[in-house]
């Protein structure tokens, strides 16, 4: 396959969107992922111009001569992105991940952040 | 994680999807979701399977430390239960999506009559939780010889 059409094929298998925690403080926003079962070397953590993308794949645990009766979970990629706004600092992401949880921080550029304005008399 | 079709197997199995079903949803989140997506029965989202030699169940725990969980047998149920602590924003100002569930939990499967409560074996990676209940030996299907 070419590399559009894998790209494209990827894009397309089913995938699961993780649930996240999103909070803003006046430092950035922090972004908490469940992604259960992905170890670091299957996490892409990216950013496209203002867009932060996070895709994951799932390593399977089960043997291979299971057969499965109940599954609540059927799909092993994860894929979720968001639009970051032009406050946020997209070249500082810090990024950890451990147990299943991935933790995200956008920091503020430092001119976004929130200043008191000293106002002068007179 | 397995891309096997579900397919129902013995009565007992389908009672428990029969019940789930009941409580929750199979849990198959849209791309596009409100932003308290997870009801309230469906964490931990379990699989559970069947090999000739055990029980599988694998249950998605992110951020659960296993030093906390409480995985008992007892007459015939497994059950998996805990809490998750709800992440502490330390001075955030602002929420604006809280999806992860956070709170007290319990997931309850029934288990066959060839499953043996005392060869259990549990491993917990990367979040997700793998128990393995080994089949009881004299259930096992056997070759008989002819003398």
């Amino acid at each position: 396959m070419t590399d559009n059409q894998s790209a494209l094929a990827q894009q397309q298998a089913p995938f699961v969107v993780p649930p996240v925690d999103i909070y803003e403080d006046d430092g950035g926003i922090t972004v908490i992922a469940d992604l259960p079962g992905v170890s670091r070397e299957n996490l892409a953590v990216r950013i496209d111009g203002e867009e932060l993308f996070i895709e994951a794949g799932a390593t399977a645990v089960a043997p291979e001569n299971m057969e499965l009766i109940y599954g609540e979970a059927q799909f092993s990629a994860y894929r979720r992105q968001f639009t970051l706004s032009r406050e946020l600092d997209a070249t500082q992401v810090e990024a950890n991940l451990k147990d299943g949880v991935l933790r995200l921080r956008v920091p503020k550029a430092e001119a976004a952040k929130p200043r008191r304005i000293e106002v002068r008399a007179g | 994680m397995l891309n096997a079709t579900f397919r129902p197997s013995a009565d007992m199995f389908s009672e428990i999807g029969r019940l789930q079903g009941l409580l929750d949803q199979v849990f198959r989140p849209a791309e596009r979701s409100p932003i308290r997506a997870l009801a309230k029965g469906s964490f931990p989202v379990i699989n559970v399977g069947n090999t000739p030699e055990a029980i599988e169940v694998m249950a998605l725990l992110p951020g659960v430390d296993a030093a906390s969980l409480q995985l008992t047998i007892e007459r015939g149920v497994l059950t998996i239960a805990g809490e998750r602590a709800a992440p502490d924003p330390q001075g955030a100002v602002t929420v604006y999506a809280q999806e992860r569930y956070a709170g007290p939990f319990r997931r309850v499967i029934n288990l066959p009559d060839d499953a043996d409560p005392s060869r259990v074996n549990a491993t917990h990676r990367d979040g997700m939780l793998r128990v393995t209940v080994s089949k009881r030996e004299s259930s096992r299907p056997r070759q008989i010889q002819i003398a």
